[in-house]
């Protein structure tokens, strides 16, 4: 009789769903604490790391607009001003920089207030000539600004170092929070699914025994109950996804009406909807799988 | 074919089930294994089925040294044999149909093999109309048939069965032999383990008797001798 492909025949397939879906419904409540458990865990790797790429966005966002400006020294004169530009240019992580003359600014600072008589009087020279500097990278701005601070020449630089500072902070702890709860929720979720499919490996074993005793590889054997850890874990990503499409789009809607939260960038869903389906389906699908072959594996030894 | 030369076996807890067994069965034979409870005839079963290992000798079946045998070699020496229990170990919640369809996809057989091969086998065994009754429907004679069926389906060249009428009555055990006799007939070879001396007495077939882990007697009438001479 032949014995290859045995897992490509469909009549396998089915057998091997049937008996996966039996035996969720046989053990409806380990079932439902399984998917319970492996929908949180995707939920909160989710949420975190939704949190962190709109932090991302809302951060390139700053660098686009947030500008280091360096003030250039009183003594020197524009012609010597304006020479600066390819020292400053050589730093690293600095993308553009724009010269910016005393008058330039009296200008742009006046134009600012409806009521330009006040500053009319003030003469442009107790401004500076200054440099507008773009960075490619907002987490290098620390050590930029040192930088340019040591260029000779450059009296002081100002830069929005806290705001940058504060949301690079919360952006890397949503992320190691996320790993960390996500770690812990993966092996409680594997340990769930595992101790699902042990049940009903146990309630089966008499079941396991005839089809061994009939001569089914220990494959054959452990397929109905990966199929089940896999649909477990996939359902669990299913639902996972639409809660997690939910809340976002509920937050999104509260940000954006709200005043205070304007400075943040908010990504619409459906920009990554197709990746976080993909990994929270890929996630579930190794759960399920690992979860299911660990508790078979310790099965089928005894 | 099977062989054991010098077989011991000491379960862990120190129960020494067999001690030094030596007998061959050559393909085509009918063979009864009979002997009082606990002398160690479901131990040689198991044996032959690699369940156990033996401790002490040398076991082959069918080509397989079950001393050394691997666990990946052992479902491949379990599709030359058909093993049939006293209790059925029929699948309750499948029909008669797909119990033995079940044990042929196991061995990767195909849909259209299983089409085929699964009503001849219930053919054989008269129960054909009953394919798609549940097992708790039939009587024990016909779930034992069931089990007979299932244990043919794959082909084996060999039945094993322990004690496969000890829930039947006499007039089904009678048939049930019988049934085992003809398919003995049909080419594959056969060992009954069995206790009923009656029984055994109603045919003519080579008997292995056992007593205490050790073979008594072997021979056409051996298990006749054997009570006889007690
Ligand atoms: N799993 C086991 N562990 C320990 N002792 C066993 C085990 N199975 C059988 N025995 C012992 O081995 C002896 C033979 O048992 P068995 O082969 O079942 O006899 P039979 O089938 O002839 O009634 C008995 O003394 C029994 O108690
Ligand atoms: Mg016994």
């Amino acid at each position: 009789m032949k014995t290859s492909n045995i897992f490509l025949r469909a009549s396998n397939v089915f057998y091997f769903l049937q008996e996966a879906v039996h035996n969720i419904f046989l053990h409806g409540l380990m079932s439902l604490a399984a998917v319970g458990v492996t929908m949180a865990c995707l939920l909160i790797m989710g949420s975190f790391t939704l949190v962190s790429m709109n932090l991302n966005a809302t951060l390139s966002d700053l660098e686009r607009e947030n500008v280091v400006i360096a003030y250039i020294d009183e003594t020197y004169s524009e012609e010597q001003a304006r020479a600066l530009e390819a020292d400053i240019m050589a730093l690293d992580n600095v993308e553009s920089c724009k010269f910016v003359t005393r008058e330039e600014a009296m200008e742009a600072f006046v134009s600012q207030y409806d009521d330009d008589s006040v500053f009319a009087s003030v003469p442009a020279s107790v401004l500076r000539d200054r440099f507008e500097i773009h960075l490619t990278e907002l987490e290098e701005m620390e050590s930029t600004v040192i930088a340019l601070k040591a260029v000779e020449g450059v009296a002081n630089v100002r830069a929005e170092l806290e705001i940058a500072q504060g949301f690079m902070a919360v952006r890397n702890m949503a992320g190691v929070v996320a790993i960390i709860l996500a770690v812990m929720l993966l092996l409680v979720s594997l340990f769930i699914i595992s101790n699902t499919i042990r049940l009903g490996a146990y309630t089966r074993r008499d079941e396991v025994a005839i089809i061994k005793m009939c001569g089914a590889k220990d494959s054959f054997i452990r397929c109905p109950f990966v199929a089940e850890g896999v649909i477990l874990g996939l359902v669990g990503a299913v639902i996972a996804f639409f809660i997690q499409w939910g809340v976002y789009n509920l937050v999104m809607r509260a940000i954006t009406k709200s005043d205070t939260m304007q400075l943040l960038t908010v990504i619409p869903f459906h920009n990554f909807a197709g990746r976080i389906l993909l990994i929270f389906l890929l996630v579930g699908l190794a759960v399920g799988a690992v979860g299911s072959s660990l508790a078979i594996n310790k099965f089928l030894k005894v | 074919m099977v062989r054991l030369t010098d077989v011991y076996k000491v379960y862990e807890n120190g129960a020494r089930a067999l001690k030094g067994i030596n007998f061959q069965i050559d393909d085509g034979e009918f063979v009864f294994l009979v002997g009082p409870s606990g002398s160690g005839k479901s131990t040689i079963i198991k044996l032959l089925t690699a369940e156990i290992p033996p401790t002490e000798g040398r076991v082959m079946v069918n080509g397989y040294n079950l001393g050394t045998i691997t666990p990946r070699q052992v479902p491949y020496l379990r599709r030359t044999i058909g093993v049939v229990f006293q209790d059925f170990r029929l699948i309750e919640k499948k029909t008669v149909y797909e119990n033995l369809a079940l044990a042929m996809r196991a061995v990767g057989a195909s849909s259209q093999e299983i089409k085929k091969r699964v009503p001849a086998m219930l053919e054989l065994v008269e129960l054909d109309r009953k394919m798609n009754r549940h097992p708790s429907e039939l009587s024990g004679g016909e779930q034992q048939r069931v089990a007979i069926a299932r244990a043919l389906v794959n082909n084996p060249g060999m039945i094993i069965a322990d004690e496969p009428t000890g829930n039947l009555d006499p007039a089904r055990s009678y048939d049930l032999m019988r049934l085992l006799e003809r398919i003995n007939e049909l080419g594959t070879t056969i060992l009954v383990v069995t206790h009923e001396k009656e029984l055994v007495n109603r045919f003519s077939k080579r008997v292995l008797a056992i007593e205490n882990g050790r073979i008594i007697s072997d021979g056409m009438d051996g298990y006749y001798r054997y009570y006889e001479n007690k």
